[in-house]
This record gives C-alpha cells, structure tokens and sequence, in this order.
C-alpha cells in the first residue's frame, strides 16, 4: 500500500475506529427505513378501503411477482459474490458479478414495468382508487430506488472494466452493496405485506 | 490493503451460497402457503415471521451487519425499530378511529 493511500484511508477513520463513509451511508439507510415504514403504513390504513375496483385480489399476479422476488434474491447473491471477488483482487470475477447484478436489477424493472403497464390496461391508475394511489406511490419508490442501485452497478462495472476499481476500492464496492441489500430486504416486505397478505 | 471499513471478517463463498439457497426455500413456502386453504387461518403471522427471517438474513450474512462494528447496527436497528413503531402505530390509531366512528 502507497503513503497516499494509507493517508487517504486514515483520513476517513472516526474516532470510533470505524470507516466514516460506510457510518455516513449505514445512517442513510436508517433514514430509507423511516421512508418506507411511512409508505408502508400509509399502504397498510388504506388497505381494504377502495370504494371501486380494480381490488388487490383481482390483479395481483403471485407467481409472477414470485418470479420478481426470486430475481431480486439472487441479485443479492451476485452482488456479496462481485464484493468478495474485489476484496482478494479477482476483478474478472468482481467484474462479472457486478454486471450479473446490474442485469438482474434491469430484469426486476422490466417486470415492474410490464406490471404497471399491465395494470393500467385493466383500468388501475393512480388515482383510480385508494389501492392505486399506495400501492403505485410504494412500489414506484421501491423501483425508483432499483434504479439509482442498477445506474450506481452500472458506473462501478464501466470503472472496472477502465482499470479503475481494485481491491483498494473494496469500500466502495461494499457500501453499493449495502445500498442493493437494503433495496431487496424493502422488496421481501413489500412482497409480504403487499402481494401475500390480501 | 482493503479500505475495509471495521476489519470485520465477511462470510465465506459457501455461506453465501447457503443463504442464498435458505432465502429462495422460504420464498417457495411462503408461495406454497398462500395458495394452500389449510393455512388460511395463520397466513398472516406466518408469512410475517417467514418474511422477518428472510429480511434478518440478508441483513445479517449480506449486509454483513452480524460481523460488522455494533454500531452500525445501532444506525439500522433504531430507526427500523422507529419506523416500526410508526406503522402500528398509525393502525391502532386509523383503525381505533374506525371502530369509534362505526361503534363496531
């Protein structure tokens, strides 16, 4: 390791001992929770109050949202696979694994997009109804958020594939991954509370 | 040198791989319940539970949270637990209204 390095790397210690980046990106995520919990119980009063149709159970399409989760799990997968790649310096393997993950992330959003598309064909806009209005406000944050984490995949790729992103970038590549982790575990209780529990 | 920030061990390949296959198995069973009519009566508690373990995991194993410095479990689990406390308590209030309004 290089003198500048090390001093670049001090420079973002706390007094804690702990990396002040990844305890700056760990009190955001803390901040996403207090977002979704509000869009989540926002869904939840609501849920079961829409005056006209369409209603959850007769859009709501279970196997292929399943597929969606199984998309987004193994997306997860991916990505601590590319993070343990860059941390022992295997960057063919970091590079193909970040890429796996950003192509994951786009099949989750074309599935999104084939979702929404598909209910506003059957007559469910935002304002259609109470069960319009949440569910697209929640999910539609959810995969808005999916998309910044496919864009932030997408950027670290390109900067391995220039030379960019080594081991001494492993940080990096971690807080991304504790961006994409938090976007999924947001999807295992939307899953649950949203398409599961009618 | 890694800019690893706590110096915290990660799980190996396999571990994740473990997961990863756990996560997919209670996703099948929790499709699995929804779909079987014996299971109507606890479908909400136990698709809560199953979906509390898959969220642990990840958070724990992925996230790295289980090895990693307590504090930065301390910036999750506070707000997590906020913003738990936000969405019962925005029901009891909604539905508590509810039941006022109606005298059900």
């Amino acid at each position: 390791m290089t003198h500048g390095s090390a001093h670049a790397h001090e420079a973002h210690r706390t007094s804690m001992g702990v990396d002040s980046r990844k305890m700056a990106f760990w009190a955001f995520i803390g901040s996403e929770c207090l977002l979704f919990g509000s869009l989540i119980a926002t869904y939840l009063v609501y849920k079961g109050r829409s005056l006209v149709g369409p209603y959850p159970h007769e859009i709501l399409n279970i196997p292929f949202t399943s597929f969606s989760t199984f998309d987004l799990l193994m997306s997860s997968l991916a990505m601590v696979l590319a993070l343990a790649a860059v941390q022992r310096g295997d960057m063919k393997q970091g590079k193909l694994w970040l890429l796996v993950t950003a192509l994951l992330g786009l099949v989750f959003l074309g599935g999104q997009f084939w979702e929404f598309s598909h209910f506003v064909h059957e007559g469910l806009g935002l304002t259609t109804n109470l069960f319009g209005s949440t569910f697209y406000v929640l999910t539609g944050t959810h995969g808005a958020h999916v998309t910044v984490g496919v864009i932030w995949l997408l950027t670290l790729w390109i900067q391995a594939l220039r030379g960019k992103l080594g081991p001494q970038q492993a940080l990096t590549v971690e807080i991304t991954g504790l961006y994409w982790h938090f976007v999924d575990v947001v999807w295992i209780v939307i899953f649950t509370v949203v398409y599961l529990i009618q | 040198m890694s800019e690893h920030g706590a110096g915290a061990a990660h799980p190996t390949t396999g571990t994740y791989l473990r997961i990863a296959a756990i996560l997919v198995m209670i996703t099948l069973i929790e499709v699995g319940v929804f779909y079987v009519p014996a299971f109507q009566s606890v479908l909400v508690p136990l698709l809560l539970v199953l979906s509390a373990v898959k969220f642990t995991l990840v958070v724990m194993f992925y996230m790295h949270l289980k090895s990693d410095n307590r504090f930065f479990a301390f910036l999750f689990g506070g707000p997590l637990l906020l913003a738990l406390v936000v969405i019962v308590s925005l029901l009891l209030i909604f539905y508590g209204a509810v039941r006022l309004r109606t005298g059900m």
